[in-house]
C-alpha cells in the first residue's frame, strides 16, 4: 500500500535521541542548531520546503506517538491557530524570547552574570537542570547557551505535543516559527523567481 | 456517479506536506515551498490527505462526471 521507508523516515529517532541527551549533558543540546540552518539552507538555497516535508524528525514523532500510538483527539484546529496572525505573531514573538535567550547567554559570556544551571520551560517556569552540568568548555556563555537552546527546544516540543493531543497529530507545523520562516524565505525567493521569468 | 477531488485552500496552507506523506497515488507535491498542489489526474478522493491534514484546510469537492 505504502512506498518503501526511506533513510529520512527515520530522523524521529534523532529528535528522540535530541531530547534524551539534554537530560544527561546541556551540551548536547548545541547540536539542535542542525534544525535551525538546515531548514533555513534549504529554503534559501533550493527554494522549498524539503526539511519540513521530508526530514523534519518532530513533526515525525508527534505523527507516530499521535498517529500510530493514537494520542491525539484528532480534531480540527481552531481557526485562529492557524491564521497568518497567529502564525506570524508567533514566529515574531518566538524570536524575541531568543533574542533574549541569546543577549542572557551574552551576560554570562562577558561576565556580568552568572552561570544558571537551569531550564526556562514555556519561558516562564525555571526548572532545576543542574544534573546536566558536568562543567563546560572555553566560557561559561557556552553552558547557557545551551541551557537556554534546551529551554527552546523542550518549550516548543511540550506545546507541540499538546497541541498533538488536543488537535491533529502534526498541529505543531502549522504554527512551527521555522515552518513559517522558510515558507517565508519560499515566497520571498520563488516569488522573486517568477517574476524574473515573467520580466 | 458523483467523482470526488481534494482540493487545498492554498491562502491558508502552510506546506508542511503532511498530505504529501499520506496521499497513496502520490498525487500530492509542495513545489515551491509556499502550498501543495494536487494532480487532479491522480487524485481519486480517497479523503486521507484530508483528515491528515493538521490546519484542515484540504476538502473534498463532489464533481459530477
Amino acid at each position: 500500500m505504502k512506498e518503501k521507508k526511506k533513510w529520512y523516515d527515520y530522523l524521529w529517532i534523532v529528535s528522540l535521541t535530541y531530547l534524551i541527551l539534554g537530560f544527561f549533558n546541556i551540551l548536547f543540546a548545541w547540536l539542535g542548531l542542525f534544525c535551525f540552518f538546515i531548514p533555513l539552507a534549504i529554503a534559501m538555497i533550493k527554494g522549498n520546503k524539503a526539511y519540513c516535508n521530508r526530514y523534519c524528525g518532530r513533526g515525525q514523532l508527534f505523527s507516530l506517538i499521535g498517529g500510530r500510538f493514537g494520542l491525539s483527539r484528532k480534531k480540527d484546529i481552531p481557526g485562529w491557530m492557524r491564521s497568518a496572525y497567529f502564525r506570524y505573531g508567533f514566529l515574531i514573538f518566538f524570536f524575541i524570547m531568543f533574542f533574549l535567550m541569546l543577549w542572557n547567554t551574552w551576560l554570562v559570556f562577558a561576565g556580568a552574570k552568572n552561570l544558571g544551571t537551569v531550564v526556562t520551560l514555556l519561558w516562564t517556569f525555571k526548572l532545576p537542570w543542574h544534573w546536566a552540568y558536568h562543567g563546560t568548555l572555553f566560557s561559561d556563555g557556552v553552558a547557557q547557551f545551551a541551557f537556554g537552546f534546551y529551554s527552546v527546544m523542550l518549550t516548543s516540543t511540550v506545546l507541540g505535543f499538546l497541541t498533538m493531543v488536543l488537535f491533529k497529530p502534526r498541529s505543531w507545523c502549522v504554527y512551527c516559527p521555522m515552518g513559517t520562516m522558510t515558507q517565508l524565505i519560499c515566497k520571498a525567493k520563488n516569488g522573486a523567481a517568477s517574476q524574473k521569468q515573467e520580466a | 456517479m458523483a467523482k470526488r477531488k481534494a482540493i487545498v485552500s492554498t491562502q491558508e496552507c502552510v506546506a508542511c506536506g503532511c498530505c504529501a506523506r499520506i496521499c497513496p497515488r502520490s498525487a500530492i507535491t509542495i513545489p515551491h515551498g509556499i502550498y501543495a498542489v494536487i494532480d487532479r489526474e491522480l487524485c481519486v478522493g480517497c479523503g486521507k490527505c484530508v483528515k491528515e491534514c493538521p490546519a484542515s484546510i484540504i476538502s473534498l469537492e463532489v464533481t459530477e462526471a
